[in-house]
């Protein structure tokens, strides 16, 4: 006769595990870690280097870069300041999970880091089922995108508390309506802080920069 | 980019049950009932798909998978609504809040094997 096994476990308990694991590294030296997530050429590189460019003498940055192929994203960072950067090449996972994180930050002091910024691969399915032990998911959607985004990817931004939508400088060489991602957006996740900025020409960033430093100063405090 | 994210999810299903018929030293495994909410992210053809793929060739090559697909539903923390939430627009249908608990659908979970 066969023989019924109840199991009730999640699929990605292994993965869950290892996140909590990284999550209490990160609390007990006061890590605040931003897991960044995008469709491929929304600007998360980018981003990252306009961080660093303001923001590298005031916080200190650690940052993990994750890419199919290549450690590209991970000497951009270097280029632009970045001190303490860890590349993870995944070599064909579409995403960054809890085990390939726990590794980069074996490399990484923990005592000398304020802020982790973790560069996900370019993915807005996978890498919203892998929690990576990070605060807070930061999806970013750029004006070259279509302004369903958000509806088509629910899961991802449901599970993000930030959206940051770039590119703005490019808004009505295309269909993208400023006014219909906000919507969009806030129907999928009436929480989420929005921001709309634009890499190449600095508009927006100001606020961006702003809300990483009060982020900082608020968690040191709790 | 669906099969991947499938395939990426089928063999941490055989990871996962691979350590469970280690633990209570099962040879076979007949079935695996799943439970996948809407809000999973995962297509269960693909998956099946991922997990026929993955399996060939290995102990669980006749094992099938057992998808019980989860609706999304949620109860409304402004009125207390319970709601269906088939669009997935979380908005409560009643007093128009935005304020909504999901109750199901978020599932991504391995509910029972059976041996043999």
């Amino acid at each position: 006769m066969n023989q019924k096994i109840a199991i009730e476990k999640k699929v990605l308990s292994e993965n869950d595990r290892l996140a909590k694991q990284i999550r209490v590294r990160l609390m007990e030296h006061n890590v605040i870690a931003l897991n960044l997530v995008s469709s491929p050429g929304s600007g998360k590189t980018s981003l990252l280097e306009k961080t660093l460019g303001a923001l590298n003498e005031r916080l200190d940055i650690a940052l993990i870069a994750g890419d199919v192929q290549t450690e590209n994203d991970a000497n951009r960072l270097v280029n632009a300041g970045g001190k303490i950067v860890r590349p993870i090449v995944t070599g064909g996972a579409c995403h960054l999970d809890a085990k390939m994180v726990g590794r980069a930050l074996e490399e990484i002091d923990l005592a000398a880091v304020k802020i982790l910024f973790i560069e996900n691969v370019g993915n807005l399915v996978c890498p919203s089922s892998y929690d990576l032990g990070e605060n807070m998911k930061v999806v970013l959607i750029s004006a070259t995108e279509g302004d369903d985004k958000p509806l088509k990817y629910p899961a991802m931004f449901r599970r993000s508390s930030v959206m940051v939508v770039n590119k703005i400088d490019l808004i009505g060489l295309s269909d993208f309506d400023l006014k219909r991602v906000r919507e969009n957006a806030l129907s999928i996740n009436p929480e989420l802080k929005i921001f709309e900025i634009s890499c190449r020409t600095g508009e927006g960033l100001e606020s961006w920069f702003d809300w990483l430093l009060n982020l900082s100063e608020h968690l040191s405090k709790t | 980019m669906l099969k991947m994210h499938e395939l990426s999810i089928a063999q941490e299903i055989i990871l996962a049950v691979e350590q469970e018929a280690l633990k209570r030293h099962l040879t076979t495994v007949a079935e695996i009932k799943l439970k996948i909410g809407a809000l999973a992210g995962v297509d269960p053809e693909s998956l099946n798909f991922g997990f026929e793929a993955s399996t060939l060739g290995t102990p669980l090559e006749k094992t099938k998978l057992n998808i019980e697909w989860i609706n999304v539903k949620g109860k409304c923390r402004t009125c207390g609504r319970s709601i269906s939430i088939d669009d997935l627009i979380f908005l409560c249908p009643n007093c128009d809040s935005a304020d909504i608990e999901i109750l199901q659908g978020e599932e991504l979970d391995i509910e029972y094997l059976i041996a043999g």
